[in-house]
């Protein structure tokens, strides 16, 4: 008994020890042999001063690259766009900007609003490129408060997505008229909108790809008229940690590769469910929006579907704070 | 009293084995190691993406039917074979390369082919029975360039990376050295070639796209191209072992002679022939019911 015990444990011990010494040297393919000579370890030069980074998705870049490389990425998505957010989040992201929209509650009725003001709400919707959000907030005024002089400024940083904003907008009774317009703008330098003049300011699924919040932040706080409001849909932290468990597994495994079948561009969504990842949690955002200098009411945010997404809102102050 | 015995040695064994387990899981390579998809193991060459298991089975799935409604989704064909030719298809290929000097050759020193490695205008310019001018010839016919294809990233072993890479950047070669055309009934074609010869699943799937094919095209691939890509495919050389950049200048009959293939019926004049017999029979019928 003892004897084939021993024999079982002296042979165990044997593999065991070659296991060992084939998982010493792990590159044992035949091309990885040249290779390994041809390699030699060179130093890297020195750096001059380190450009400042920022994160893009899991990635770090430098800071001027990030604006050109999430370009890339939206102008690649333009065409699938909706598609893609269908795929994504099982069409709950109509569900989500209808909210949005509904709860912010553009336009003023000309019969109950006071005759001073002046006629209609000036939106500017930024990032909004395909025109989501901007076609509910026209049809939302236009309809439910049955305001026709409510406006709104599509702002986009990439063409692609604004030319396709321009094609959805022919469908809609706005493609024509003063109250749509589509203009090509960043969201940290608004340079063609003048200060104090906006009544609205959303941004919807924008903020995480901007390169620099707090400086969009800022410019928001610029144009807004005191007493506008800033509003922002964007994803966020999840609350319950078993629905973040499932929910980071279907970001990380499926989205990728619904890009990948549907778009054929793996790259471009997994950047987007790494910037959603590395976005800053509900608590966070809204001190950042404080301390841009809005008024936050309430709690400051509204979670939409358990957290996946949440509504950020805060009001320019009409007095100075001091 | 044995038991007692067997007892205390099996104890340190299976404790020493464990924590062995742990550390040995640490070591495995992405191939082997279990890693869900919020900690994938880093990469093991540049635009390497590890999948887990159920990631790949739904990539291969995915790929496939996606592909089968819309062939002309290179790069979900391109992945599908990724997906469908570990653990064992791509090793296998992989063996047969080392088995053979030349395959041996090729896999020390990795060459790739792009515009730029090839040049097309110097192929064209060489005599009309080499093998480059073949190439380039076929190239040309068919509109298509050598930058088309995509890089590999769903195979974990670099080797074998490589050996798929090498898979896909001559396949422009095996339809000249085959002399079959790039549409569909042609790929088919040519795609059980690659299956007999290479055994890579995905060559083998891409032959479900013969059922879209329509009824003359099905028929001869059942008569003339199926039973001459089986024959070919299983007797002939590996063409993954032909190092192609330096057979550019040799004869193409001589290469297809030492491989052991023979060229089959040019399936473009075969299709001009009948295209032609079927405008002259609906003319005669036009001319016949109008004297009628």
């Amino acid at each position: 008994m003892s004897g084939t015990t021993a024999k079982l444990l002296a042979r165990h011990q044997f593999f065991q020890g070659a296991r060992l010494a084939a998982r010493r040297n792990p590159y044992r393919c035949l091309s990885c042999s040249a290779q390994n000579a041809q390699q030699q370890n060179t130093p890297p030069p020195p750096g001059q001063d380190a450009p400042k980074t920022t994160h893009f998705g899991f990635e770090t870049i430098a800071e001027a690259l990030k604006e050109q490389k999430v370009g890339a990425v939206f102008s690649s998505v333009a065409s699938s766009y909706d598609t893609m957010n269908d795929l994504m989040s099982l069409g709950i992201h109509r569900l989500w900007k209808d909210y949005f929209v509904r709860n912010l509650n553009p336009g003023s009725n000309p019969l109950t609003s006071p005759s001073t003001t002046v006629q209609g709400w000036n939106i500017l919707d930024i990032a909004g490129g395909t025109g989501d959000i901007a076609f509910r907030m026209l049809d939302h005024a236009s309809t439910i408060n049955n305001d026709a002089h409510t406006r709104v400024t599509v702002a986009d940083i990439n063409p692609d997505m604004l030319a396709e904003g321009r094609k959805r907008a022919l469908e809609t009774p706005y493609a024509r008229s003063p109250r749509l317009s589509f203009v090509e703008a960043n969201a940290e330098h608004l340079t063609n909108i003048p200060g104090n003049s906006i009544d609205l300011y959303t941004v919807a699924f924008g903020i995480r790809n901007f390169t620099n919040k707090d400086a969009a932040l800022r410019e928001a706080f610029r144009v807004l008229k005191p007493g506008g409001v800033f509003a922002c849909l964007e994803f966020s932290k999840v609350n319950n940690s078993l629905f973040d468990a499932v929910y980071k597994r279907w970001s990380f495994g499926a989205i990728p590769l619904i890009g990948q079948l549907v778009a054929g561009d793996r790259d471009s969504y997994q950047y987007l469910v790494e910037s959603i990842e590395r976005f800053p949690s509900q608590t966070e955002f809204r001190d950042m929006i404080k301390d841009a200098g809005f008024l936050v009411p309430g709690r400051g945010w509204e979670d939409l579907t358990g957290g996946i997404a949440a509504i950020h809102k805060g009001v320019k102050p009409i007095k100075a704070q001091n | 009293m044995a038991s007692p015995l067997k007892h205390s040695l099996a104890r340190p064994l299976v404790q020493s084995s464990s924590s062995c387990a742990a550390s040995r899981v640490l070591l495995l390579p992405a191939s082997q190691r279990f890693f869900s998809v919020l900690n994938r193991p880093p990469p093991n060459y540049e635009g390497h993406i590890p999948l887990t298991k159920v990631e790949r089975g739904a990539l291969a799935i995915g790929s496939a039917l996606w592909s089968f409604r819309d062939p002309r989704r290179g790069d979900l064909i391109a992945a599908l074979g990724e997906a469908t030719a570990q653990p064992f298809f791509i090793d296998h290929l992989r063996n047969r390369m080392l088995l053979s000097p030349t395959g041996r050759r090729i896999l020390r020193d990795r060459p790739r082919i792009t515009s730029t490695t090839l040049s097309i205008p110097r192929l064209r310019s060489l005599p009309s029975n080499t093998v480059g001018y073949a190439y380039a010839a076929w190239l040309d016919r068919e509109g298509v360039s050598p930058d088309t294809r995509a890089a590999v990233r769903y195979i974990d072993d670099p080797e074998c990376a490589y050996v798929m890479q090498r898979y896909r950047e001559c396949h422009d070669f095996y339809h000249a050295l085959a002399g079959l055309p790039v549409f569909r009934e042609g790929e088919v074609a040519l795609k059980a070639f690659e299956f007999a010869n290479t055994g890579l699943p995905m060559t083998g799937l891409s032959v479900f796209a013969a059922l879209t094919l329509k009824k003359r095209e099905w028929q001869r691939f059942w008569e003339i191209y199926g039973p001459w890509a089986v024959r070919n495919g299983l007797l002939a050389d590996d063409v993954i072992n032909v190092y192609w950049e330096e057979e550019l200048e040799t004869d193409v009959d001589g290469l297809r002679t030492r491989l052991g293939i023979e060229k089959p019926p040019d399936l473009r004049e075969i299709r001009k022939a009948e295209r032609e017999a079927m405008k002259r029979a609906k003319e005669a019928k036009e001319s016949g019911t109008v004297l009628s």
